[in-house]
């Protein structure tokens, strides 16, 4: 699109900015068309979703003693501070529009940056949170060896006790890491996708390219980014604070 | 590569001089949002410790939906976009419903039979609902 847009731009057209695409008459169509495939491509990231969430209140309802038991597994504190990263990330992204909105240059840089850094420190403590699972077996289905109690593994929650011993784990315990990797792993996938794109949309902003005239893949990446972190604020209660 | 006649012959109507910008959210909104969505997650966190039985799951659900629903209507602009984007997402939650509960109800009505048939074919099997 970039590189249409900058071959549009010759002697002939003085009136047609050199980011807007040949095929569109005015910015405004040009921002309103991209948008409209944006919002189009979050409803199927929706539904695509929406198959694990399925997947997710099927099992849970068939199987609800695997997730409460389960679920002591993983750590609230750093799920809890995930979610306040990836809330933070989505403010700084909205900020970014702004910036973009007012010309605001070096702001906007700035806003993208940290964008940027927090979706690092999320899949940092992402990092942190699977390899204690790695280490202690709490795999998917299939390759679950968990080698201690919900208790003794998760010494950070205190409130974890009222799981009884470990002769009473359910099994198919496995069927909850299988839910759990599958809708994480999409989860984060998705981070990372979203931060090569900011990383592109940064550079561009370093460069100078946008402005209240023209700000659109800043726009649509927020939209993106916040469609993330809206599946996040479903994952955390879901996965983590199971009653 | 096909470039238009002179652009400026195009019919355009004044508003479309004034660029993208329809909206700028208040930065003061920004903030109270990013805020109310701490305090819910907080809100959250603490209901765990409430025993309120299945209602637990109602609540968590309730306030998750809220904080969406903060997201979409203030960081995502639908609040001041055009109403067809808005009309896309929500047609997506409508969807995603049919999609649910249909499958949901399903569940629950074939769970039983399908527990007594496990019950009746291995007897030694714990049950898998409390």
């Amino acid at each position: 699109m970039t590189q249409a847009a900058t071959s549009s731009h010759d002697s002939s057209g003085h009136d047609h900015p050199p980011f807007l695409a040949h095929h569109y008459e005015t910015p405004k169509q040009q921002f309103d068309a991209g948008k409209l495939g944006m919002w189009i491509f979050l409803v199927t990231e929706v539904l695509f979703f929406g198959g694990l969430f399925c997947a997710y209140a099927v099992y849970r309802a068939t199987h609800p003693e695997v997730f409460i038991y389960a679920h002591q597994f993983l750590d609230k504190n750093l799920g809890a501070l995930n979610t306040v990263v990836l809330l933070a990330s989505s403010l700084s992204i909205a900020w970014a529009v702004r910036c973009a909105q007012l010309d605001q240059q070096r702001a906007l840089v700035a806003c993208l940056a940290i964008t940027l850094a927090l979706a690092a420190v999320f899949l940092g403590v992402k990092y942190v949170e699977y390899k204690q699972k790695w280490e202690h077996g709490l795999l998917w289905a299939g390759r679950y060896q968990a080698a201690e109690s919900a208790e003794t593994a998760n010494h950070a929650a205190p409130e974890a006790h009222h799981a009884g011993n470990p002769e009473s784990a359910p099994r198919d315990v496995g069927i909850f890491f299988s839910v759990y990797f599958t809708m994480t792993g999409l989860h984060g996938i998705h981070v990372v996708a979203g931060m090569g794109v900011i990383a592109w949309v940064l550079v561009l902003a370093v460069k100078g390219r946008f402005s209240s005239q023209y700000y659109n893949p800043v726009d649509y990446t927020a939209l993106y980014w916040h469609l993330v972190d809206m599946i996040w604020i479903y994952l955390f209660p879901l996965l983590y604070l199971i009653h | 590569m096909n470039e238009p006649p002179a652009q400026h012959e195009m019919n355009s109507s004044p508003s479309d001089d004034h660029g993208l910008v329809s909206h700028v959210v208040p930065a003061i909104v920004l903030v109270a949002v990013f805020a109310a969505l701490i305090v819910l997650t907080g809100i959250t966190l603490a209901a765990t410790w409430v025993d309120l039985g299945p209602w637990n799951l109602v609540v968590a659900m309730a306030i998750a939906t809220v904080k969406a629903a903060l997201v979409a209507l203030y960081f995502m602009h639908l609040r001041y976009d055009h109403p067809f984007h808005g009309l896309l997402f929500v047609a997506a939650l409508v969807f995603l419903a049919l999609f649910l509960v249909p499958t949901l109800q399903d569940t629950v009505d074939t769970e039983p039979a399908i527990q007594q048939f496990r019950e009746a074919t291995s007897p030694g099997l714990p049950k898998t609902s409390p």
